[in-house]
């Protein structure tokens, strides 16, 4: 079932952008339509790119916010997480205890 | 080309329709939806469109480009690991940090939920917080999108014969009303202090989002409970998200007086039922519109698109349709049809105006 609503309506999740804009929900309340303006913003896209694979795959390995294809030498999991929450300014709860248990807050 | 049109009842069995029959039940779906909540039907121009959606001949059915929705869930882990049962999972050997992988990696998912097995009950996930906020810390190292922490906040549990409270539904068919409303008080008292010693356990050990499933499946009671633990939690814990999402399109009156912010819970459906949720501190708002396996599909997804946008209309956070089976107009199939399931993510997202599922 999560497979069809993907197919149906879904953003994609880190294949695209779908992380960041439920970061954005999550975090600020964000409505949808808001949440993919703010989002396509940071990342100098337009919000019709958040849903494309083609588009968001070099953005997310230039900005090296983790790719669903895993690359060696790439931020993955809280290394991601940790940048993901400096590009959208936005304080990540996993990402804060992560810097304080690792001494960098 | 055939007038006819192959759509499903609401158990999932596949019948023909005439056009004019489906129309007829679109009409009959949304006025009982306007009827049952006191809000607005859905226009002709919305009628037509669901219309649409249902009478397209292809299999499955999508959202055009720029439309789509986030998606959450509640099985993220359930799906993988267990049984069948009401979850429809399939049963692998697989632990929950990889299911969570294939979720996030094979999946494609936006967000993902980590969940003890025995998440319907709070006193286990309490007992167990130290094993539960160990394996979290563990997830959220490797994982990516949003992991929120699902628990369900089943009241049940504190009732006899497995709590320490009077059970309601035995005591009041002897008359003792005022008892079974107090033993409803101090369940719901037990089962927030147990959500905020959790909650707080949790957020220590840097949970994203905690995510509050099936609420108020025991009544006003528990609904009480959850948002006055969301509530204290926001205080305590405000950098943890709290996603709630509900049990049914009712809240059932086992109390019923119970009030919060001055809004008295039982009989709220859900366009009032966020209301209070986003006034407790709710992030994001997920909505329950029951199917009724006896009606079509056509009545069942123009009765749940009707509530579910007048839900969006009303709230200040976003929304995220529940949609599994057996709500929202999913039929009720652990093996939920897939014609169904995606025109009822396209009538959602094009109708409904939600911010995701």
């Amino acid at each position: 079932m999560p497979i069809a609503h993907g197919m149906a309506a879904g953003m994609g999740g880190i294949r695209t952008a779908g992380d960041l804009v439920m970061w954005m929900q999550l975090r600020k309340r964000m409505r949808l339509a808001e949440a993919k303006r703010y989002v396509a913003d940071k990342l100098k896209v337009t919000p019709r790119d958040l849903a494309d694979e083609c588009v968001m795959r070099d953005v997310r390995h230039d900005l090296d916010i983790g790719t669903i294809t895993s690359i060696p030498n790439s931020a993955k999991g809280m290394a991601a997480k940790c940048r993901i929450a400096e590009l959208l300014g936005v304080e990540i709860n996993s990402v804060n205890k992560f810097k304080e248990k690792a001494g960098l807050k | 080309m055939s007038e006819d049109i192959s759509t499903r009842m609401g158990d999932g069995q596949r019948i023909t329709m005439s056009a004019a029959q489906v129309k007829e039940d679109l009409v009959a779906g949304t006025k009982d939806a306007a009827d049952r909540g006191e809000i607005p039907e859905l226009s002709g121009a919305e009628l037509d469109h669901l219309f649409e959606i249902i009478a397209d001949r292809n299999r499955i059915v999508g959202v055009e480009p720029g439309e789509e929705v986030v998606l959450t869930d509640d099985l993220s882990v359930i799906r993988a690991m267990e049984d069948e049962g009401a979850g429809g999972a399939v049963g692998m050997p697989i632990s929950r940090l990889l299911a969570d992988l294939v979720h996030e990696r094979a999946l494609a998912q936006d967000s993902a939920i980590f969940e003890a097995t025995a998440a319907i009950n709070v006193m286990e996930i309490k007992a167990e917080i130290d094993v539960e906020t160990q394996a979290y810390e563990t997830a959220s190292l490797l994982m990516t999108v949003p992991l929120l922490y699902l628990i369900a906040p089943a009241i049940l549990w504190y009732f006899h014969p497995n709590g320490p409270y009077e059970n309601p539904s035995d005591i009041m068919p002897q008359g003792k009303i005022k008892e079974a409303r107090e033993a409803s008080e101090k369940a719901a008292d037990h089962l927030m202090n147990d959500l905020v010693f959790i909650g707080q356990r949790l957020n220590a050990s840097g949970c994203d989002c905690l995510n509050l499933d099936t609420t108020a499946g025991g009544g006003d009671p528990e609904f009480y409970g959850a948002l006055r633990a969301v509530q204290k939690l926001k205080e305590t814990a405000p950098n943890m998200s709290v996603e709630m999402g509900m049990s049914s399109e009712f809240i059932i009156g086992v109390h019923g007086q119970m009030t919060f912010n001055g809004e008295r819970l039982a009989g709220m459906f859900p366009h009032q039922q966020v209301k209070v949720a986003e006034a407790a501190g709710v992030d994001i708002f997920g909505p329950v519109v029951n199917t009724n396996c006896s009606r079509s599909f056509p009545w069942n997804l123009a009765r749940a698109v009707t509530f579910v946008k007048e839900t969006v209309a009303q709230a200040n956070i976003p929304v995220h349709a529940n949609a599994g089976m057996g709500v929202c107009g999913v039929p009720m199939r652990s093996t939920p049809p897939i014609d169904c399931v995606t025109r009822m993510a396209k009538a959602m997202a094009q109708i409904g105006k939600i911010d995701g599922l």
